[in-house]
This record gives C-alpha cells, structure tokens and sequence, in this order.
C-alpha cells in the first residue's frame, strides 16, 4: 500500500514541475470557459429551466467541466500515452517484472496526475468563472464533500477505461486510432459539449447509462443538487459499479495480454 | 519565399507518401477528424432540438457561419497544424537540427509531420458550409457569392498567421503551447456562434486586437444581411483579404524576431 502512495505522490509532483504549462492551461480552460459561458446563456435565455438547470446552474456545470476537463484526461493526456509506447516498444516486460500488480501502479500513478489537474487546473478556473458570472456553487460543506468522493470514483472509472484502451495495444500495435475513439466518445457522452440531461430520448438515456457519464455528468449533479437524499448512495452505487466492472475487464485483458508478452519474449 | 514553398513541399509530400503506405490507417484516422469535428455541430443540433433561435439567429445562420470558420480553420490546420509542436523542439533541442538545414525554419516546422488526416476537418466544414448555403433563404448577388470563398480563403491566411504568431510565442515561453490553443482551438469555437451571444468587449477583442472576426462574421453576416453588433461600417465586410495579408506581416515579424532571440538548450 505504501508503495503505491509514493507512485501516487510521484505522478502529482512530476506534473506539477510543470508549471508554465499548468498556467497555459489555466488560461486555455478559462478562455474556453468564457466561450461556453455565453453560449449557454443564449441557450438558456431562450429557454429558462432548460433540463432542469436554471441559468446560474447551468454556467456552474460549464465551470466544473473545464475544470474536470483534464483531471478526467477526457481528450486525452493522461498514462496511456506512455503506456501504450511502452507496449510498443517492449518496455513494458520491465514494468511486469516489477514486485508490484501493473494495474494498481498504473493507477496510482494516474491518480496523482488527476489530483494534481484537479488542483493546478481546476480551481483557478472555476474561480474566475465564479468572479465573472453568477454560480450556484454549493453553500453545504458536505456538499462539497459529497462532490469530491464523487470525483474520486470518476477518476477511477476514467483511468479503467483508459487501461483498457491502452492495453488493447498488445493487439494492435498501433493505439493512435483507439485512443481517438476513447476521447471523441468521451468528449461526447461525459457530457462536456452538452449536459447530458439535454440529450433527447432513448440517446440521452443510453448516454447517461453510459461509464462516461461518471465523469462529469454525475458529480455535476450532485454539485448541484439534482442528487440528493437516497439519490445520493445510487450516483454512487452507479460510479463504483462501472469502476468495479471495468476493473476487472482491465485485469482479464492484462492477464491475456500478459501471456501474449512471454509468447513474443520467447 | 519561393524557396519556402518548395520546401514545404517536398517535406510535406513525404510526409504524404508515409501517410499513404498504411492506407486503411489513414482512412480511419481521416475519417476520425471528421468525427471529432463533426461532434461539435452535433451538439448545436441537440441545442436546436430545445430552441428555435441562438442569440437571435436561426439554424440555418448558425450552420452557416460555423461552416464558414471550420473549413477555414481546417484549411490552416491541414497547412500550418504542427506548428504547435514547437515548443517541444525548443524543449528537447531537436530544433538546432533544423537550423543547420539550407531550408528556412517556418517551412520545415510547418510541414513537419503533416497529417492528411485533417482533410477530415476540412471536408465537415465544407458540408455543413454546403448545408447552410442549400437552406438559407438569402437573396443571393454576385458580390455575395463571390464573397463566400474569398472569406473561407482569407479566413483560413489569418488563422495560419495566429498559428505562426503563437509559435513564435513558443520561443520565450517554450512550455505553453496551450495558450496557442486558446487562439486557435478558441477562435473557432467561438466564431462558430453568432457574435450576438458574447459580450461587446470579447467582440472588440476579437475585432481589433487579435482580428478574427474577419474571418467569418464580418463577411457572413453581410451575407446574411445582419448588422454586426459594434458600430463598424458596412465595407468592413470586404476587408478580410487585407487583414488577412496584414497579420501575415505581424506573424512573419514576430517569427523572426522569436527565432533570432532563441537560445539553444544544448543538450
């Protein structure tokens, strides 16, 4: 367990060395931020009470995206580059000889880069946005809270699904084409171009069924206050189960894969 | 100049020729830039499911002017997309090999890994420029007409000359290729809505700082026969090719002076 906080730790400061990249992106986030603002302003103006956000509610779900924008790695940017390279070239059979489970260090290392976003590039953002227009940020203390576990989980379900999408590279050689899918799909149902309660019919249904929608469309309802009371444990519930799920599918493919390294080692 | 363009060229066509080696690869990933723009009209079509106007302006509008700024931003992507990879090169000194090459600079970087891939941003644009072109009901003039691809054109020169101006920033700041982002990834966005969405200091921002506005909306929405929010005269409608050649100057200008302030790392 030890081990794995230190590669933790070891993700967070190796992106936080860099520090004129992290100010480049806070002004990247907060110009998009701005951009996305006005926009659903217009939407909103238009129509008051659309999905059942009011305006203030509306802008503060622009804000959290751009701020879970890159703690979720959603286009991209996290491990599994490196990961994927480190198939490619073979490097990987270094990484299985290590006394640690590749899963959990993989993992640890990607929650230290997401915590590290999360701060360095999410609340300077978030808290222009809240200077510049009118938030409904939460009053409640365990709001927050509440908020936080449920980003937690969504960092867990988001670097599930990048595992898988990394180790399909002892299939495929090249992960360039499956990386693309992951953040075209992952742009379009967490929710980051549109909410996905505005999704219409049996689209916005499969879309909030989806892993994606932990990782911005949830805690964004908890934040607020569309998940409250028993509602509450059930976003949850939703979150551990696809991170459980896709967990395991990890694992599965990891020990296949595994045996396909030793058959091109021999 | 000449000797630029030849050497984009050749750079450029080997680049292609790579491309083409793996055609059901490039295939894919052409077909996955479409995609991936493709998305953002997606969700102003799921935005146009609840509303009948944005900002005033009708579907048909909106698929007009977002048209109109992603086939020009696509043209300057395909052209001048790697420049954003400077930085890295002034990082990891791979630049110095550049330097000692008897091409200029500008063109080995710009043509530096170029992705046919990015015709599929290109041909998105295009389509729903078409779209909007077959369902607006415009009283259409030959100086209208002709004013369609004179904008995409001189749209697609003044964001090469932002990707080229951020590039050079790249020679100071070296880590901040995102700030490039905002401009360009930025600009589009935010042309791709009509300019009654965004606040009047954003619009003077974007008319007379860094000049985007030229790129779609002045011209478009003389097309449209809408005015243009700030109190600009009419004629300013036409004005795209000169700003156009105007922030090429600037960018040119500014990567010169980048490159001569640039320090190897040595390594």
């Amino acid at each position: 367990m030890r081990l794995y906080a230190v590669v933790a730790a070891g993700g967070f400061r190796r992106f936080a060395t860099y520090r004129v990249a992290t100010v480049a992106g806070v002004f990247t986030n907060t110009v998009f931020g701005f951009i996305m603002a006005y926009t659903y302003i217009a939407l909103w103006d238009e129509r008051p009470q659309l999905g059942g956000y009011d305006q203030a509610q509306a802008l503060t779900y622009v804000w959290l995206g751009q701020a879970l924008l890159t703690t979720m790695a959603l286009m991209g940017g996290g491990f599994e580059d490196e990961l994927i390279e480190r198939i490619r070239t073979g490097d990987v059979a270094i990484d299985l000889y290590r006394p640690a489970d590749l899963q959990l260090w993989w993992l640890a290392g990607d929650l230290g880069r997401a915590c590290f976003q999360l701060l360095g590039r999410g609340v300077v953002p978030m808290a222009m946005g809240a200077l510049a227009f009118q938030l409904a940020l939460p009053s409640n203390p365990f709001v927050w809270i509440a908020v936080l576990l449920s980003i937690v989980l969504g960092m867990v379900v988001s670097f599930a699904m990048r595992y898988l999408v990394a180790l399909s590279g002892f299939w495929l050689l090249d992960g360039a084409g499956v990386t693309q899918m992951a953040w075209l799909a992952g742009t379009f149902f967490s929710g980051m171009l549109l909410p996905l309660n505005l999704f219409p019919g049996l689209l916005g249904e499969v879309a909030r069924a989806l892993p994606w929608s932990a990782l911005l469309q949830v805690p964004a309802d908890i934040m607020l206050g569309k998940r409250t009371g028993w509602a509450l444990p059930g976003a949850y519930a939703f979150q551990l189960g696809w991170a459980a799920a896709l967990l395991a599918a990890g694992r599965m493919l990891q020990s296949a894969a595994t045996r396909r390294v030793v058959v091109q080692g021999g | 100049m000449a000797e630029g363009l030849r050497a984009y060229w050749l750079i450029a066509g080997m680049w292609i020729r790579s491309t083409m080696a793996y055609r059901a690869s490039f295939l894919l990933t052409a077909l996955g830039n479409f995609a991936a723009t493709a998305f953002d009209f997606v969700a102003i079509l799921l935005m146009f499911s609840h509303v009948n106007s944005l900002g005033g302006y009708s579907l048909g509008e909106i698929a007009f002017l977002y048209g109109a700024a992603a086939a020009s931003f696509g043209f300057s992507d395909l052209v001048m997309g790697s420049m954003d990879r400077l930085g890295r090169r002034v990082r990891d000194g791979t630049l110095d090999t550049l330097l000692v090459r008897p091409a200029p600079v500008l063109a080995q970087i710009a043509a530096d890994r170029f992705a046919l891939r990015r015709l599929g941003r290109v041909t998105q644009g295009l389509l729903v420029l078409g779209y909007a072109i077959g369902v607006l009901d415009v009283d259409w003039t030959p100086v209208k007409i002709l004013l369609v691809p004179v904008m995409v054109l001189s749209g697609a020169v003044i964001f090469s000359a932002v990707f080229v101006a951020g590039a050079a920033f790249q020679f100071w700041a070296q880590d901040a290729s995102e700030v490039q982002n905002a401009f360009t990834y930025g600009g589009v966005t935010l042309l791709e809505y009509p300019p009654t969405v965004f606040a009047k200091d954003l619009l003077r921002g974007v008319t007379f700082v860094v000049p985007l506005a030229f790129v779609n909306w002045l011209p478009a929405l003389y097309v449209l026969g809408r005015p243009y929010p700030l109190d600009v005269p009419r004629w300013t409608a036409f004005l795209g090719p000169v700003v156009a050649v105007a922030c090429c100057l600037l960018a040119g200008a500014a990567w010169r002076l980048g490159l001569r302030a640039y320090r190897s790392t040595g390594s």
